[in-house]
């Protein structure tokens, strides 16, 4: 059948067999594996993102973390340090109170001694006093007696004179 | 004396020029031994000039160029994918981002227009709009083929042959019609049924501006004195022009028509 404008269906197959032919050919060498490598690249950075915004999540959860931790650990340092204060305060109270007792009783035991060492002291003196009146008493005793018994003898003997010590 | 000198080379080249022009108007047979009307009809009909294809059959010119067009095509791909593709970096070089450009322009083409369904549609879009463009510029290289009455003469764009235009016609609705068939069964065949004029109006669209083309161009190249200059414009730029305009126009009725007839059935909510 002679269709117009010189249309031939044998040409159209034979056009229509080239396209097929092209757009397969094309599709298995260029289309196909230039999609496949556009894909895996664009999975790839899909994957990267994907673990960046995992990474920037777990980063940003630390860092909530470690600033909680923080704040914790200020009051904790806050507590320990206001305990700290009271327990330096309160042991410093009994060094001092303990000290004022040992030094009040080094000042009584001090006072103590000084009083004891004075009441020796006076023992002491009144006892040499009294040796040396003693003593006193003993020389002059015998110096009046010698003298008293020297004229016994010298009377005793007649005038003659006895000085022989 | 030196500017005479300098002046001299110049009015050499411009009367050489002339020289040539000149001898181009008294040697040259105007319209090479056709009249006008006969290089028209021919180049609407290809009655005269015939082409011998696989023995005894004879073809029209833009037979013998679609098939050259693939062949180039075909090796080029080929070449691509033993040579460029093993060795696709990370960061594109300049051939590498020419085929992604390609490539992802129809692949997103489809997409955009088909989202339901655009794997194939990808596929063919690609080679279609590929086939298009290369066949329409493939004119300008005045590929030489002898005629059955013997005569040389420069291979055409494949798609200013009606018999190319309507093959790219059909096989595009039949695409359209499988992507149909594909995700809605016998509704999709219907609703492509419907746009019964689309491979009609889709092939005649191509041959009409294809021809337009082929036409200014012979008509141009007819008159020895509007071979000069002029064809760079007409034949160059209009080619440029077609060839983007028409694969930009088929790649995207192809893809919206895919995407309408492909579209998922949704059951309209009974009232009551």
């Amino acid at each position: 059948m002679k269709l117009p404008l010189n249309i031939d269906w044998q040409q159209i197959l034979l056009h229509a067999l080239n396209l097929v032919i092209l757009v397969g050919g094309l599709y298995a060498l260029l289309f196909k594996p230039v999609k496949k490598f556009m894909d895996q690249r664009a999975e790839n950075y899909q994957k990267m993102k994907a673990d960046a915004e995992d990474a920037k999540a777990q980063a940003e959860s630390l860092k909530a973390e470690l600033s909680e931790r923080m704040k914790q650990a200020d009051a904790e340092a806050q507590t320990y340090r206001q305990e700290a204060m009271a327990k330096a305060e309160k042991e410093a109270a009994a060094a001092l109170d303990s000290a004022k007792v040992q030094a009040e009783k080094i000042v009584a035991a001090a006072r103590e001694k000084a009083a004891n060492e004075e009441k020796q002291i006076v023992q002491n003196a009144q006892d040499e006093i009294a040796r040396l009146s003693v003593e006193a008493t003993q020389k002059l005793m015998d110096y009046k007696l010698s003298d008293v018994y020297n004229q016994f003898l010298d009377s005793a003997e007649g005038s003659e004179v006895h000085d022989q010590r | 004396m030196d500017r005479k000198k300098k002046l001299l080379p110049l009015f050499g080249y411009f009367g050489l020029l002339i020289l040539i022009v000149a001898a181009v108007f008294l040697t040259g047979k105007q319209g090479g031994g056709e009249t006008i009307k006969e290089v028209m009809k021919d180049a609407v009909l290809h009655e005269d000039n015939r082409i011998a294809f696989l023995g005894g059959m004879t073809v029209n010119p833009g037979l013998i160029s679609a098939y050259t067009v693939t062949g180039i095509l075909l090796l080029f791909a080929a070449a691509m994918r033993i040579f460029v593709i093993p060795h696709f970096k990370e960061i594109p070089g300049k051939l590498q981002m020419l085929l992604e450009t390609l490539v992802g322009m129809f692949d997103h083409l489809a997409k955009s227009n088909s989202p339901h369904r655009n794997g194939f549609l990808g596929a063919y879009v690609f080679g279609a709009g590929v086939y298009i463009f290369v066949s329409t510029i493939f004119e300008l290289l005045g590929l030489q083929v002898i005629t059955t009455t013997g005569r040389s003469m420069a291979m055409p764009a494949p798609l200013s042959d009606i018999n190319g235009a309507i093959a790219m016609g059909c096989v595009s609705y039949l695409v359209i019609l499988s992507g149909g068939i594909v995700s809605n069964g016998f509704r999709g065949v219907g609703s492509t049924l419907k746009e019964f004029s689309l491979p009609i109006s889709m092939s005649f669209r191509l041959f009409g501006a294809m021809l337009s083309g082929l036409l200014v161009t012979e008509l141009v190249y007819y008159s020895i004195t509007l071979s000069f200059v002029l064809p760079v414009f007409v034949a160059v730029l209009f080619t440029l022009l077609h060839a983007l305009i028409q694969t930009y126009v088929l790649t995207m009725l192809t893809s919206v028509f895919y995407g309408e007839v492909s579209e998922p059935h949704q059951k309209k909510n009974k009232k009551g």
